[in-house]
């Protein structure tokens, strides 16, 4: 490659990355984009997305052999033949655990952007001021209203579908028609309505699928195959949309096979000058310089590139003279919730295969509820018909079974809790320089747990589940908490967070590394709190403010 | 599989419709699996006729058509654990010896009520086992046997296609919609 200096860098292209790269590239700077791992194109390379079950040598399902070479993967749903390629090998990137932490990494272009779950849900002032009021780690040094013209602002590029449900807990949103609830969805709503009068509410989900054509994309055909990659550009992706953004502004240039090993910083001017990049593929070492850094190499490796720069003017790294780089790591515990049978409805179903589900937003500690716990949860969920493997009266063997059991089964509902989790400096990530990864660098040490707060909780997100289920009608309800690991959420947040005062934070209200302030933190490691809401969206707000910010700066010369 | 279908999933724990080959999906303690574990021709004939058993032709085609053997032979060497491989195939002997006392034949010679009688009788001795079984005792072999079954069949393309409704691109969703009994099922 020839050209050596760019405007702007961006490290990694997953959820945030894109984002950074659309929105520096449109205001007209050149900029680099860096992801470690290979390139997947925009359909081309979905080379699973129109695959049955059966297309599959063990019907997308896992063998021994991937559960040996894939030990962490295969501790959730995501160890499966039918993306197995989207998802990080473990020998080459191994990890320490000082306690069980379960690290699902997507280490290609688009990162995540591939198979995230699309719930985006904004954050309210509750969130923004939660540490204030309740006296834990530092303040949020924005508001509410700092933020919500930018999640206008990236909802309306995005596309995201929901309904307008005016919850001051969960701000509504610039939105795409709604997807439909199930028939035992809408009744269970309007029954968990009348029994809380009107505290407590199921909506539909707000998802990154279209439901309309949006921005060139075509919606949403509701195979429900969406982490395979979507040839339709249906669900909101780096590659469905942020990057052809990007790339049809000329400016983009994209590095795959790239692992960038730190920030090289100017102690003089104070300022990050570039990056040193080995590439994956060749193992050689390039630098690339620039004016503006955007770290979005996802939570942990942000963090661990800040521990791995600057170390001669800083031990600990870029931003670690707080001592806060590395700490306060958050995540949302799940894996807690309740199911049962609705009776009825026999003469009731759907059409199609709706990519979302229903949302229970937040009630705990909220309007005047105190628990013996702080902050809350939300719940997802659904209610569906039974498939073939339901219990048929009476039968169980031969022709009168099998055709009974070619017909839908009754109709069950459940609903799982995604828990907020408190920052504790005490859950952190270190370098283990003891072990290194493929390519000789020393690894993540993990040191991070469900503590008093998150375990009380899960006893509410459990016995809530089931009140609330029979509330709304269900039967023969089971409860179950199983696995509050953390990172089990798969929404890891923390260990570079935003303060207003740079001795108790790593970057401040512009996401700006207070010791580097032309280095900018917009992936989930800047994230003050947690919330109960999956983050990606607030992710992608806060990308889009600090390019605006960085942008503004640059022109002012500032930067 | 998503973490959506994953909650679904557990709703399934009610009631005890949770079917057997779900142990090796929640994850190996100890995967010691043996590799080099065999079926023969014989065995995967053997493992089509008891799946057509429980899944036979009517207005659709049974398990054989499918090959169902063929798929439970497949699982079973790649996805099960070592001790679960080897119940199945101590199992697929004990159903031959059970037939052998109910019926006085193999089962590749019994007729198809004799097989129909046997494996109802067996179903209902897995059932009972299982629902009194304690978590870490094994699985019932005909547990398995009929879990794979299932399985096999209603997500092979046959299955899938002509017992079930698939439509590969819905291309809308209606989420409340009249149902009339006698309508297929999705298949996905």
């Amino acid at each position: 490659m020839a050209e050596q200096t760019f405007d702007a860098i961006v490290v990694g292209s997953g959820i945030s990355g894109g984002w950074a790269a659309k929105e520096l590239t449109e205001k007209g700077l050149k900029v680099l984009m860096l992801e470690r791992g290979r390139n997947i194109e925009h359909i081309k390379d979905y080379v699973n997305a129109n695959k049955e079950a059966w297309d599959f040598p063990h019907r997308g399902r896992k063998t021994q052999e991937m559960i040996k070479d894939y030990p962490v993967l295969n501790r959730d749903y995501p160890l499966n033949e039918t993306n197995l390629d989207y998802w990080v090998n473990e020998k080459e990137s191994p990890y320490t655990e000082v306690k069980r932490y379960d690290w699902f990494r997507g280490y290609h272009v688009g990162g995540r952007s591939l198979m995230w779950g699309r719930q985006s849900y904004r954050w309210s002032d509750f969130d923004f001021e939660a540490n204030a009021k309740d006296g834990i780690a530092v303040d949020w040094p924005v508001r509410y209203k700092d933020i919500a013209p930018w999640y206008d602002y990236v909802e309306k590029f995005a596309g995201i579908s929901g309904n307008r449900d005016g919850l001051t807990q969960l701000p509504d949103g610039q939105f795409l028609p709604p997807m439909e609830m199930t028939c035992v969805e809408k009744d269970a709503s309007k029954r968990l309505k009348e029994y809380y009068k009107g505290a407590r509410q199921m909506i539909i989900g707000r998802t990154a699928n279209l439901t309309v054509a949006h921005e060139g994309r075509t919606n949403c055909q509701y195979r429900n195959k969406c982490w395979l990659g979507c040839q339709f550009g249906a669900y909101f992706s780096t590659q469905s949309s942020t990057l052809p953004a990007a790339q049809k502004t000329g400016n983009l240039t994209l590095r795959p096979w790239s692992i960038v090993t730190k920030i090289l910083y100017d102690k003089d001017k104070k300022r990050a000058t570039g990056v040193e990049v080995l590439d994956a593929e060749n193992n050689q070492t390039y630098v690339y310089n620039a004016k503006i850094i955007f770290l979005n190499a996802s939570t942990f490796n942000s963090s661990w590139i800040l521990m791995n720069s600057a170390t001669d003017i800083w031990p600990e790294g870029l931003g670690s003279s707080s001592g806060e780089l590395g700490h306060n790591i958050m995540d949302h515990h799940l894996g807690v919730g309740a199911g049962g049978k609705v009776d009825g409805y026999e003469d009731k179903y759907y059409y199609g295969r709706r990519a979302n589900g229903i949302y229970i937003p937040r009630f705990r500690n909220l309007f005047g509820d105190k628990r013996d716990y702080l902050r809350g949860f939300g719940y997802q969920g659904g209610a569906g018909r039974e498939g073939y493997r339901h219990e048929v009266a009476e039968l169980s063997i031969g022709g009168a079974y099998k055709d009974a059991l070619t017909e839908p089964g009754s109709w069950t509902m459940g609903i799982m809790g995604f828990g907020e989790i408190i920052p504790d400096h005490a859950n952190k990530i270190t370098l283990d320089k003891n072990k290194k990864d493929k390519w000789g660098l020393p690894v993540l040490s993990f040191d991070a747990e469900l503590k008093e707060n998150e375990l009380k909780m899960r006893k509410d997100m459990q016995e809530d589940a089931k009140e609330m289920l029979d509330a709304m009608g269900v039967k023969n309800i089971n409860g179950y908490d199983a696995n509050g690991i953390q990172g089990r959420g798969i929404h890891e947040m923390g260990t570079a967070r935003m303060g207003a005062d740079p001795k108790t934070s790593v970057v401040n209200k512009n996401n700006q590394v207070w010791d580097a302030p032309n280095v900018f933190v917009t992936d989930g490691s800047f994230m003050t709190s947690a919330a109960c809401v999956n983050p990606s969206l607030t992710y992608m707000a806060f990308t889009a403010r600090a390019a605006d910010f960085a942008v503004s700066e640059l022109k002012k010369q500032n930067l | 599989m998503n973490r959506r279908e994953a909650i679904s999933s557990v709703t399934l724990l009610l009631g005890g419709t949770l079917l057997g080959a779900e142990a090796f999906l929640a994850g190996c303690k100890s995967p010691a699996a043996d590799l080099s574990l065999s079926f023969s021709a014989d065995d995967i004939s053997f493992l089509n006729e008891v799946a057509e058993t429980i899944l036979p032709a009517t207005s659709s085609p049974g398990a054989k058509e499918a090959k169902v053997g063929d798929f439970m032979a497949v699982i079973v060497k790649d996805c099960y654990e070592g001790k679960d491989q080897t119940i199945f195939k101590e199992g697929m002997i004990k159903l031959q010896e059970a037939c052998k006392k109910s019926a006085g034949k193999s089962f590749m010679e019994a007729t198809p009520e004799q097989r129909h009688d046997l494996l109802v009788a067996l179903d209902k001795e897995q059932k009972e086992y299982q629902d009194k079984k304690k978590p870490e005792d094994p699985t019932h072999y005909f547990r398995m046997m009929k879990e794979l079954t299932l399985w096999g069949y209603f997500t092979s393309e046959i299955g899938a296609t002509k017992a079930l409704r698939y439509v590969a691109v819905p291309g809308k969703y209606e989420g409340c919609i009249p149902y009339k009994k006698g309508d297929k099922a999705w298949a996905t």
